[in-house]
């Protein structure tokens, strides 16, 4: 009589992989809903055709590779790319700006690298970044939150946007996106870099409709339920406060001792956590544990960069928001990030 | 923090903390219940000859010899080497190879014996005042009781003992955090007072002063009972620790209760501490009140799949097969696994049919939805879970990476060999990698080059020492040559002054002689060949001529 061999240890907890993917898009409702709520229906679609492309493409490579097919579904990190990418661009953009974006990012960026665990980009971001500056006007092209629009778009006239171009009644994106005025409105993020560009302070900026109490109107609110939808995933230690902490941490601080030197003409803290992709890129985006650095240690000093950078670039730089090019950077000082942060192992001197 | 703090703190009960380390389900409750019962006589055992890491003793019977309990079947002679001892009496029925408990199911050489039923021991006395005994007495007595350490390491304690280094503490090890695992438990619990002897002896021979007990806090009966027995044994201070695995593994207890860290590659005895199992202790103690030999060790058999759970007293050499019988065993399904050692640290049997040995502490027979059986193994997402829980503070994923591409240099960097195997790290990673089992390849491997460099290294030595060899002996040889001849001319010399025959002017006289006859021949040559010339009718007598 045998009995079966196997190694050591022979008790394991139950948390697969697909558990944590499933944690993480779990933790992506309230923002979605958020999302849903001020800039429409779009993002569901865009969710739709990412998800779709994104398996497709996942598919191919695999069988391409000569891997099983079901083996790579399974662990569910192309869905969690792809509703990553999917909520990070305007929600009424071309159908085609996410299919580009999704199959670059599986593709390319994941499996030419060698599938799950093996690339050194974020694929989401890089997917992100190759649509920002490919397709600039698409990319930018956020509609304004429903409650200063004047269009209402049922779930059928995004769609209707998305895949033609114009809504039933004949309207295109350029007209959904002008405010009561008459003119075009930009991101509150972009708007307000425009305005001190043009040398108004930061209290003028401030008086546009696309502003709320604390930031841009709508995305003060996605960025907290993005927040809210971190929080759980802290709690759950699905991730650990490092990356995140660091980030916010590595905005925060320089935004803060700009603000406090020149309230006029920086961007206060707070309007800097709760505007673009701050807590999406903190919590959903920049913890991407295949392309983060390995230790604890290491981490933080990971998320400290992302949030420099960011905070670099919305200042000074030539775009608006900056956390895909920010993780993206980040993404490349990894290696050296791990050889200076090892940890000191048991017994090498270390004091416990 | 200075070492005179350090002792402060330590002596003022502070526990520190480790990095890492997880909370797997205890389940201890399945065994602990019940007091420790006496496992039945089996009718054979099989005594493998090394049970200890060292050298296997000399075998000192004979296949038809009638042994008794606790008669020695080897003999401790050389170094690290530990005897072993008959179970109970009966007789020796094979001496050959046979499978051992080991992770690879390897064979080695066992001593068979049939026992007769009768449990006769050989006659053994104790010493009432081990103090007034040589050192060198006591460890003997503990070497030839064969006794290695019972937590599983299974190192000859008394060679443990005999490094005479200033130590500032023993630490008695009754932490027992393997999930499952209730030996020490139940010894605890059952023979505090015998452990402590034991303590004391073992205090006694590493001319320490103070003891240190520790007990991890899931075992508040085994502390009570510890406390009571405590009390006549002041050089012995209790230590509770907080249940987290694996707090019991040495290096992780001696940072929880000293805050010092074992240097790496080095012993606990460096840093001026030594440790004990509490398993240890009670048979140390046996030994030397007794002169008992061991032969017989509390083992947890456990697991869903046996229908009486619980620790017995199990002689060494009993086949597993037997325990399981006594235990209840009812295998489960095809997947049915026979852990040796608990859930987190033991290895898998191929079958029934090898024996419980010295460092065997438990029997783990789990039915599937208890420990289910590891899933297919998905490709690493780093995300780190590994690194949070490893109590060495390594890194296990990029050992793991390493691993996979064989990167030796990297393994190094990233010291590997500072892994302590308690498989915390496979147990959190969600893509089920069998971590462990690549580090143990891994450092299979390592050693391996080692050991094959370390080969290649002697023959080159070797080449080398030849060749250089050859070199000499050939100069010696030329250099005794040129001294012959130089001594030769100057004989000659000598011979010469002192108005003998040059041996020269003989040589030169051949010579001439030489040169003559030779000159005479060419001479005659031309002559025939003018001749020939001449005359082609003299041929004959010319061949003549020539011929003479």
């Amino acid at each position: 009589m045998t009995f079966k061999l196997a190694a050591s240890p022979h008790s394991h907890q139950r948390r697969t992989t697909q558990q944590v993917m499933r944690w993480v898009y779990m933790a992506l409702i309230p923002g979605l809903l958020a999302l849903i709520y001020f800039f429409g229906w779009g993002v569901i679609w865009q969710l739709g055709l990412a998800i779709i492309t994104a398996w497709v493409a996942e598919a191919a490579c695999m069988s391409l590779r000569g891997r099983p097919i079901g083996f790579a579904w399974r662990d569910h990190t192309a869905l969690v790319t792809a509703i990553l990418l999917a909520i990070s661009i305007p929600g009424l953009a071309p159908w085609w700006l996410i299919v580009i974006g999704t199959a670059f990012a599986v593709i390319v960026v994941k499996h030419v690298y060698g599938g799950v665990g093996q690339n050194i980009f974020n694929p989401a971001m890089a997917g992100y970044v190759l649509l920002l500056i490919s397709f600039p006007v698409q990319m930018t092209s956020w509609p304004l939150p429903q409650q200063i629009s004047q269009f209402e778009l049922s779930f059928l006239d995004s769609a209707s946007v998305i895949f033609t171009g114009f809504t039933p009644a004949g309207y295109n994106l350029e007209q959904l996106r002008m405010g009561a005025d008459g003119l075009t409105m930009a991101t509150p993020l972009d708007s307000l870099r425009t305005a001190l560009n043009h040398q108004l302070t930061v209290g003028e900026a401030l008086q546009q409709p696309i502003f709320g109490d604390l930031a841009g109107l709508g995305w003060q609110w996605v960025n907290l339920a993005f927040l809210l939808g971190g929080l759980v995933l802290l709690k759950q230690r699905i991730i650990s406060w490092h990356i995140p902490g660091g980030m916010l941490l590595g905005l925060m601080v320089p935004a803060t001792l700009a603000w406090m030197f020149a309230p006029d003409q920086s961007v206060s803290p707070v309007m800097h956590l709760l505007s673009g992709a701050t807590m999406l890129g903190a919590f959903f985006i920049a913890t991407d544990p295949v392309t983060a650095a390995t230790s604890n240690r290491g981490r933080l000093y990971f998320g400290l960069l992302i949030g420099f950078i960011v905070f670099a670039i919305r200042t000074w730089g030539g775009y608006p928001d900056a956390v895909a090019f920010a993780v993206l950077l980040a993404n490349m000082t990894v290696p050296v990030i791990d050889k200076y942060t090892q940890p000191v192992a048991y017994g090498h001197g270390g004091r416990s | 923090m200075s070492s005179s703090a350090n002792i402060k703190a330590i002596e003022a009960g502070q526990i520190w903390s480790f990095p890492g380390g997880i909370h797997p389900p205890e389940r201890k409750e399945l065994s602990n219940q019940a007091p420790i019962a006496e496992m039945p006589i089996a009718d054979n055992y099989i005594v493998p000859i090394k049970q200890h890491s060292g050298a296997a003793g000399e075998i000192s019977v004979a296949v038809g010899d009638r042994v008794l309990r606790g008669q020695p079947l080897t003999k401790s002679g050389v170094s690290m080497g530990l005897p072993v001892h008959a179970p109970t009496s009966g007789t020796v029925t094979a001496i050959g190879p046979g499978r051992i408990a080991h992770p690879s199911g390897m064979a080695d050489i066992v001593i068979r014996i049939a026992a007769d039923g009768h449990d006769e021991a050989i006659a053994h006395t104790g010493l009432t005042d081990y103090e007034q005994v040589a050192r060198a007495d006591l460890l003997e007595r503990i070497r030839a009781a064969g006794i290695a350490g019972l937590g599983g390491a299974g190192f000859p304690t008394a060679q443990k003992l005999a490094l005479q280094r200033p130590i500032d503490y023993l630490i008695i090890n009754g932490v027992e955090c393997e999930p499952y695992i209730s030996a020490d438990d139940r010894l605890m619990r059952e023979h505090a007072k015998t452990i402590l002897d034991g303590a004391k002896i073992l205090l006694h021979l590493a001319d320490a002063k103070k003891g240190l007990v520790a007990v991890e806090d899931n075992k508040p009966e085994a502390i009570a009972a510890l406390k009571e027995a405590l009390a006549d044994y002041p050089q012995f201070s209790l230590r509770v620790v907080p249940t987290k695995y694996p707090s019991g593994g040495e290096k992780q207890l001696i940072q929880l209760l000293t805050g010092r860290q074992v240097p790496s590659r080095g012993l606990p005895i460096d840093i001026g501490l030594l440790m004990q199992n509490v398993g240890t202790a009670y048979a140390v103690s046996r030994a030397i009140r007794d002169g008992e030999p061991l032969t017989q060790r509390v083992v947890t058999v456990t697991g869903e799949a046996v229908r009486r759970p619980g620790n017995y007293w199990v002689r060494i050499g009993t086949p597993v097969a037997e325990v399981l019988r006594e235990a209840g065993f009812e295998r489960q399904s095809e997947e049915q696994r026979i852990i040796m050692g608990g859930p987190m640290m033991g290895f898998t049997l191929p079958d029934t049919d090898v024996p419980v040995v010295k460092i065997t502490n438990c029997l783990l027979l789990p039915s599937v939805s208890e420990l289910a059986p590891a899933q297919q193994e998905m490709p690493c997402i780093r995300c780190g879970a590994c690194a949070d829980v490893c109590p060495a503070q390594l890194l296990p994923q990029q050992l793991q990476w390493l691993a996979k591409a064989k990167d030796y240099d990297g393994l190094e960097q990233q010291n590997l060999f500072d892994c302590i195997e308690c498989g915390a790290c496979a147990y959190v990673c969600p893509s089920e990698i069998p971590l462990v089992h690549y580090y143990r390849k891994a450092k299979a491997e390592v050693r391996n080059m080692a050991r094959e460099k370390a080969k290649a290294e002697i023959a080159r030595e070797r080449f080398e020492a030849r060749q250089e060899r050859l070199e000499r002996e050939k100069e010696e040889r030329l250099e005794r040559h040129r001294k012959a001849a130089e001594a030769r001319k100057k004989a000659q010399a000598e011979q010469v002054n002192s108005g003998g025959d040059n041996p020269q002017d003989a040589v030169q006289a051949a010579i001439a002689r030489a040169k003559a006859r030779k000159a005479a021949q060419q001479k005659a040559a031309a002559e025939q060949a003018t001749n020939e010339a001449t005359n082609e009718g003299k041929n004959e007598a010319n061949d003549g001529e020539n011929n003479a």
